[in-house]
């Protein structure tokens, strides 16, 4: 296990020093000098170089990289273009929403598409079981985005249940703050979850044909008892590294549905700093999404692999 | 027949249909403002109402058909075309480390989420349609090789792959001319789900502003304009919201419908 642990670790620490390369000469690439375009066209030289000296623009671009990535690395994300604040600071505050919101919409997905799932792989073939699979393939089609709209509209503007956007901040309290995040959430996981319904109806409905199913059936227990000792914990099995993957769709997604509802998350704070091209902002958000991305799913190839030993063998 | 390829292909049909008949007839000029008959509800007229600056709807989703189709048919096109000899040559020097940097690097695309990838570009280049086809079409890629591959394993076992080899056929030549059109299928089924992908990641960015930009109209950017208006004429949202959820619907019962009728195997336990 150990050993498996360390080789995926080093995968880990690989891919994030090659998406870091990426990251920065793609922004790298970008045209235009952010000191100049901070400055204006009338800028004079020695004023745009002494700012150039005061955003480290002025070092070659070997060493502003590895200024990045050490400074990444002690938890200093620079210092934004625009606000002339810390971004680790900037992030450290857009988390408490975005983090959040991705995990109350990783709960939501999970709460709908169990149920769903199971009751759909128990009732294969019958009624139920197509109308929770025509419902899923109409909520993977659905935008999640039209949909928070439709939400809005429904929940916020006729029936006044909920606010229409905005977040609270969690010193209202946390039921004040989970009520703000509510229709975000639900937003964001409605097609998740319907995906992980399918994909948990198909992983039990793999189980069910399994020998040591009729063994368990054989042994005497009825159908109902079958399923849930035996069926729906093997099958959680691939649903878990689904959810794993679905992670990182969560926290693009939420990008967008920020965007709906105005609330004060990273999505925002990337598309803000696009307009104003505070593209170092750009950069460390970026570096810092594809990092929890690796993460998530760094920690659900170890957790697969304590689970099931084959895997460990095989790799 | 198969029951959802004849739904999807229908509702896919009529999509495709209202995007090429787009290029010589629309109800009405799509550009065309009229202030006097903003906001309209659907009527006899304005079959599916007008817009906060009188413009038809019903012109502009037949013209924003046109732009979603097109992003997300030439997306899946980048991704086939680079993605499918990505996963032949992976698969035919499996094992090796060619096939591992090729897989490592398919994985590395997948840690950019498509939307991650819109904004690097965005930020980069600016926003546009192009930008978006760029960003869905990178995204596609590691979709179509890791499938590819998946698919190409397998048949190297197979026995007349080995007699393609003993007559001496480079492993290019058996990946053209065996492997390829063995995986044609898979191709056809996930080609068909990534188009429907494309088609919800165009109306996304378009909606945030990084996709098609004005006047060019998009589905995802009527929403984006309805968004403020939602209270006062809900059918701005609707109406491209639905043809968004139908279209998509419509591919996906489509790619449901040809792996069904394209792989019986898969007929049993579908996800």
């Amino acid at each position: 296990m150990l050993r498996y642990a360390l080789k995926r670790l080093l995968s880990l620490i690989l891919s994030l020093a090659v998406a870091s390369l990426v990251i920065f000469f793609v922004i790298e690439v970008a045209p235009g000098d952010p000191a100049s375009f901070m400055l204006g066209i009338n800028a004079q030289p020695d004023t745009v170089a002494a700012l150039r000296a005061e955003l480290g623009l002025d070092v070659s671009k070997t060493q502003r990289y590895l200024n990045w990535v050490g400074g990444m690395l002690t938890g200093d994300f620079g210092t934004s273009y625009t606000y002339r604040t810390s971004i680790t600071e900037m992030i450290g505050q857009r988390l408490w929403v975005s983090l959040p919101l991705a995990l109350y919409a990783l709960t939501l997905s999970t709460l709908i598409a169990f149920p769903a799932g199971i009751y759909a792989a128990a009732r294969r073939g019958k009624p139920g079981d197509m109308a929770v699979m025509g419902a899923t393939q109409l909520g993977i089609a659905v935008p999640n985005f039209w949909f928070a709209m439709m939400l809005v509209l429904i929940f916020a503007i006729n029936l006044r249940w909920f606010g229409a956007g905005g977040f609270v901040g969690w010193d209202k309290g946390l039921w004040a703050g989970l009520h703000s995040l509510t229709l975000p959430a639900i937003s964001l996981a409605l097609p998740q979850g319907a995906i992980l319904a399918r994909v948990m109806r198909s992983s039990l409905l793999d189980i069910l044909g399994e020998d040591f199913m009729r063994t368990a059936r054989a042994k005497g227990l009825s159908r109902r008892q079958a399923l849930w000792r035996h069926g729906v914990r093997n099958a959680l099995i691939p649903v878990l590294t689904i959810m794993g993957l679905q992670f990182s769709f969560l926290l693009a997604g939420a990008i967008i549905i920020e965007q709906v509802f105005f609330l004060p998350g990273l999505g925002r704070l990337v598309f803000q700093a696009i307009s104003s091209r505070d593209l170092i902002v750009v950069e460390s958000v970026v570096m810092l999404l594809v990092f929890a991305v690796i993460l998530v799913n760094f920690l659900v190839d170890l957790a697969y692999a304590a689970v099931d030993p084959r895997l460990r063998a095989r790799t | 027949m198969n029951r959802n390829l004849i739904l999807g292909a229908f509702l896919s049909s009529i999509f495709v249909l209202a995007a090429l008949v787009s290029f010589v007839w629309t109800p009405f000029d799509y550009t065309a403002l009229n202030i006097p008959a903003k906001l309209q509800t659907p009527n006899s007229t304005h079959w599916l109402g007008t817009d906060h600056f009188g413009r038809d709807m019903f012109s502009m989703i037949m013209v924003g058909a046109r732009t979603s189709i097109a992003v997300a048919l030439v997306a899946v096109g980048i991704g086939i075309a680079l993605g499918v000899p990505l996963g032949l040559t992976a698969a035919a020097r499996s094992g090796t480390l060619l096939d591992e940097v090729i897989m490592r690097g398919n994985d590395l695309v997948f840690a950019f989420p498509a939307l991650v990838i819109a904004i690097l570009i965005t930020a980069v280049f600016g926003a546009g349609a192009v930008n978006a086809i760029i960003a869905i079409g990178i995204f596609n890629i590691p979709v179509f090789a890791r499938i590819t591959r998946g698919g190409a394993l397998s048949l190297w076992e197979r026995e007349f792959i080995l007699a393609a080899r003993v007559a001496g056929k480079s492993s290019a030549r058996i990946s053209a001319e065996h492997i390829l059109p063995n995986v044609t299928n898979l191709l056809i089924v996930q080609g068909t789900i990534q188009f429907s992908l494309g088609i919800l990641a165009e109306a996304g960015l378009s909606y945030v502003g990084l996709g098609a930009q004005p006047p060019t109209p998009s589905w995802g950017r009527m929403l984006a304009d309805a968004q403020t208006m939602v209270s006062i004429a809900p059918h701005l949202a609707l109406v491209p919201g639905l043809a968004i959820v139908l279209t998509v619907l419509g591919l996906n019962l489509m790619g449901d419908g040809l792996r069904d009728v394209l792989d019986p195997r898969l007929r049993v336990a579908r996800t």
